[in-house]
């Protein structure tokens, strides 16, 4: 019997154990003399279910998980025999509800097969956005992003096609596309399961930006606490150089994309986009005032198309199946498909894309399965450190970028990080300001100073020191970090620490 | 002083390159462990900056050192996926049994112990990063183990 068997080489699986299990299935075939084909595949993004076996056999693949690595010679041994009766047999992987239940476009090929095959990749439509754009003008293939209504994935929801069209009108020696890769929200990692599971697709969205607004040179700001999707990213930027899609000529087309993968150094302000800029030029990644907008004035004072990771990957869906077909998917302004990630104390983690619009209870509870203590869940943070604390009142909000905003939230990169009753939100909502005093820039006074302000003041609550005049003092220094603050980072901290005490005042008591 | 050739060599690699400050900084720190800061002035004078600003930028950055750190690095996140899963007890179990804060090294120079921010392993929290390899689901417990690994592989 010949087999296939697949063990991901993604971050949580190693973490949980998946090269012992991959050198354990070496080992048996070994001693069998062969005829195992071990593949090293991305995540699924089914993390609750990692180290994830799967096994081809007879076209079709059959999962297992989690596996240990004692626990492989008998499951590789009940293949012959009766799989379904192995503890860790899940059925066909394709009839997992977790995943069957989802609308998969971005993260359609991700754990499907080695994330660094180029024929793998095209196998499953990889490259037919690029060979679409490549015979359009760039006004057409803005035209095109516009229309999809597609919006920045990193949390500001910016329409793309108009940040694609500013690039375009600009005129300039020359102009780049820059990948923020800097995903520090905690709760989210959609950004390294795409780039460990899929990297091509990014690489193709940047090809893609880059035909459309005229720039040939593009940056991948990856942060340094993803060293497995730097390894990755380095391999696919050379295979795509030696497979003709990046360099002087793409793919014969006479037009050239030439591409750098730039590491972080650890600063989660970085993640904002002038930041960012600031940072790849070789300084203190402080942000810069706007106007003038990255799309006019930025890397290298140069026009800049600065995406997220998802954006530009969802530009192959656009181009590859038409503004139509994204548009269709989602509900009021928030068009195509958003990746979810459930993290924190939640039973079945891991990544579920689904069209704008659900329920975050649908979500939690139907694809979460509740908390992993068993515990009640009692808080949802929603859109990483700078989101809002949601009380099962707001459960019901359906996930959409407005929707969110009405109720003083915001969805963010698409973090969800779940909190069972045993949360002390006094110290989530201290924990804010303190992580804005750690990763504040320190451009504007109200967020450096304020939010060290912040955590006193928190304590002061928290010990009973004038409780009821420490509040209002709280607030109106929430007011001045929003109001007084360059960018996200002082602007959005007050969220978490306003909607903390306002859901859960009895927590700071 | 040892260690001025990795300094020339890494300078000349990205002496040119566009915004080349911090990928040699991370060159000479993947080399060395640290950024020694004798070398500080050559490198300000290579990439046309003042000691001043390489210092700026040497701060601001977790990642950059400037003291050599332990033979390990044991990375705690902090973040608050970490922290729905019980990250502020690891965290606290931590500094207590290596008997160190974060930014320290214990006095055998083994482990430094630092903050993390989200090493983007939040469905399976809480998580630590050791020399590199992220670890999942660890409990107090799965520390002690993973540290005692380091020391019996250390006297090896």
């Amino acid at each position: 019997m010949n087999l296939r068997v697949y063990v991901p080489r993604d971050t949580t699986a190693l973490a949980l154990g998946a090269d012992a299990v991959a050198d354990a299935v070496r080992h048996w075939a070994a001693k069998r003399g062969g005829a195992v084909e071990l593949v090293r595949n991305g995540s699924r993004g089914m993390f609750w279910l990692e180290p994830l076996v799967e096994v081809e056999r007879d076209g079709g693949r059959l999962a297992f998980g989690p596996v240990g690595a004692g626990e492989v010679p008998a499951l590789l041994a009940s293949l012959s025999a009766d799989p379904a009766g192995h503890p860790r047999y899940l059925g066909p992987v394709a009839e997992i509800s977790w995943l069957r239940d989802q609308r998969r476009e971005t993260f359609a090929r991700a754990g499907v097969g080695d994330p660094l095959s180029l024929t793998h990749y095209r196998s499953l439509g990889g490259f037919a956005g690029l060979e679409r754009a490549l015979a359009m003008s760039p006004g057409a293939i803005v035209e095109e992003v516009t229309a999809s209504g597609l919006r920045g994935r990193g949390g500001a929801a910016f329409p793309a096609g108009i940040k694609w069209r500013t690039v375009l009108e600009a005129s300039a020696p020359q102009k780049y596309i820059v990948c923020n890769a800097d995903e520090g929200d905690s709760g989210t990692f959609a950004d390294r399961l795409l780039m460990e599971a899929d990297p091509y697709q990014l690489v193709e969205g940047m090809i893609i930006a880059g035909l459309a607004v005229g720039a040939d040179r593009g940056y991948i700001y990856l942060r340094s606490e993803y060293p497995r999707a730097r390894e990755v990213l380095d391999q696919a930027l050379a295979r795509a150089s030696a497979g003709g899609y990046l360099g002087e000529d793409i793919r014969g087309s006479g037009r050239a994309f030439h591409l750098e993968v730039r590491l972080g150094a650890g600063a989660y302000i970085c993640g904002e986009e002038t930041a960012l800029l600031e940072s790849l030029e070789g300084r203190r990644g402080t942000v810069r005032v706007k106007p003038p907008l990255p799309a006019v004035a930025g890397l290298f004072g140069q026009p800049t198309v600065i995406n997220n990771v998802l954006t530009l990957a969802a530009a192959t869906t656009v181009l590859a199946r038409g503004a139509d077909f994204y548009r269709a998917l989602g509900s009021g302004r928030s068009r195509g498909t958003l990746p979810l990630q459930l993290a924190g104390n939640v039973l079945r983690g891991g990544l579920v894309e689904l069209p704008f619009g659900i329920s975050l209870r649908e979500v939690v509870e139907t694809f979460g399965g509740g908390t992993r203590s068993g515990r009640p869940l009692r808080a949802i943070q929603v859109g990483g450190p700078l989101g809002a604390y949601l009380p099962e009142s707001r459960w019901d909000t359906p996930l959409d970028y407005e929707a969110f905003a009405a109720i003083g939230a915001m969805l963010g990169h698409g973090g969800v990080v779940m909190f069972d009753d045993t949360v002390d939100m006094a110290a989530q909502a201290r924990f804010a300001m303190a992580f804005c005093a750690v990763e504040s820039c320190g451009k504007c006074t109200p967020c450096r100073i304020g939010s060290t302000r912040g955590v006193e003041v928190i304590d002061r609550i928290i010990a009973g020191d004038a409780p009821g005049e420490n509040r209002v003092l709280l607030r109106d220094l929430c007011d001045t970090l929003e109001q007084g603050s360059l960018c996200a980072m002082g602007g959005l901290t007050p969220l978490p620490v306003r909607s903390a005490l306002e859901a859960f005042p009895g927590d700071f008591d | 002083m040892p260690g001025d050739e990795v300094i020339d060599e890494c300078i000349t690699r990205y002496r040119e390159a566009p915004g080349g400050l911090l990928p040699l900084l991370h060159a000479i720190q993947d080399e060395l462990g640290h950024i020694p800061p004798g070398a500080l002035p050559t490198i300000a004078e290579a990439m046309r900056c003042s000691r001043a600003e390489l210092h700026g930028v040497i701060s601001f950055y977790h990642d950059f050192r400037t003291v050599p750190g332990g033979r390990h690095r044991l990375q705690i996140c902090r973040a608050e996926a970490c922290q729905a899963m019980g990250g502020r007890e690891l965290e606290a179990h931590a500094r207590s049994s290596l008997g160190i804060d974060f930014g320290e090294t214990t006095a055998d120079g083994a482990v430094s112990l630092e903050a993390v921010y989200c090493l983007g392993n939040c469905a399976c929290s809480p998580s630590v990063c050791l020399d590199d390899a992220v670890y999942a689901r660890v409990d107090p417990g799965r520390l002690d183990q993973l540290l005692a690994t380091l020391h019996e592989a250390d006297a090896r």
